[in-house]
């Protein structure tokens, strides 16, 4: 899938990847797509429920050897 | 605007534990949409001050806190050192000791600090109330507290807390 901008969010606990994304949506157009990189496991359910409440799209969602990777496009 | 989701907090912990939940679930409900005030009170008002190095955590008398060493190797991280209280007590600077062992932890676990947490709810515009009475009474003044905040007592956070989704107590 291709991304219009990437953040690097591993290393990161909680708010921070959903804080860091906020901000990096903000730096996009809408419709346009982020590509999130996270290894807080608690930032499945909580990516989940940021495009819930914001109305932002997730595209995607998908973990590989203990590290997430959300594609999300802007609303 | 007016179906905007508001949420106030009362943040009334001054020690470095209790600081984090109000800036946490604050800079989050902002992230999320929310209109956030957070109202300080008591003790509360450390979190606003300049010099954050007032924030301290103690372990003592507080059996829900593992004590365990944020550095060496995995097996010597793992040990939870259950010191009695009567221990804890008669050493020197414990809260000190504590404190940078904790922050340490923090800075290990990717968690952000109190003050980046505390700046990224300026930037989201979240309103900072500083309770007047309590400045008084601890004998505070304006120039400890970093700017941007409003001196205000209680019937000025029921304006906020009357109009509120959400109202926690912290």
């Amino acid at each position: 899938m291709n991304a219009d901008k990437e953040l690097d969010a591993r290393g990161l606990n909680c708010p921070l990847p959903i804080l860091r994304a906020k901000k990096a949506l903000a730096e996009i157009g809408s419709g346009q797509v982020l590509k999130i990189l996270s290894t807080d496991p608690g930032s499945v359910k909580d990516f989940q429920a940021f495009a819930k409440q914001t109305g932002n799209e997730l595209m995607s969602s998908t973990e590989a050897g203990g590290e997430y990777t959300f594609f999300m496009k802007k609303k | 605007m007016d179906d905007q989701k508001k949420l106030t907090i009362i943040a009334t912990k001054g020690t470095l534990d209790w600081a984090y939940p109000p800036f946490i679930l604050a800079s989050t409900a902002a992230a999320l949409g929310y209109e956030v005030t957070m109202f300080f009170t008591f003790y509360g008002l450390q979190c606003l001050r300049k010099d954050l190095s007032c924030l301290k955590v103690s372990p003592l008398g507080n059996p829900g806190m593992p004590m365990k060493m944020p550095f060496g190797p995995q097996w010597f991280k793992d040990i939870n050192w259950n010191i009695p209280n009567i221990l804890q007590a008669n050493i020197p600077w414990y809260e000190d000791i504590a404190t940078a062992l904790m922050k340490k932890t923090i800075a290990n676990n990717g968690v952000a600090t109190i003050a980046e947490l505390r700046e990224l709810c300026q930037e989201a515009e979240v309103k900072l109330l500083a309770c007047q009475m309590t400045v008084e009474l601890f004998g505070f003044s304006h120039s400890d507290f970093i700017d941007g905040l409003e001196y205000v007592g209680a019937a000025t956070y029921f304006e906020y807390g009357g109009e509120a989704d959400i109202s926690l107590y912290i």
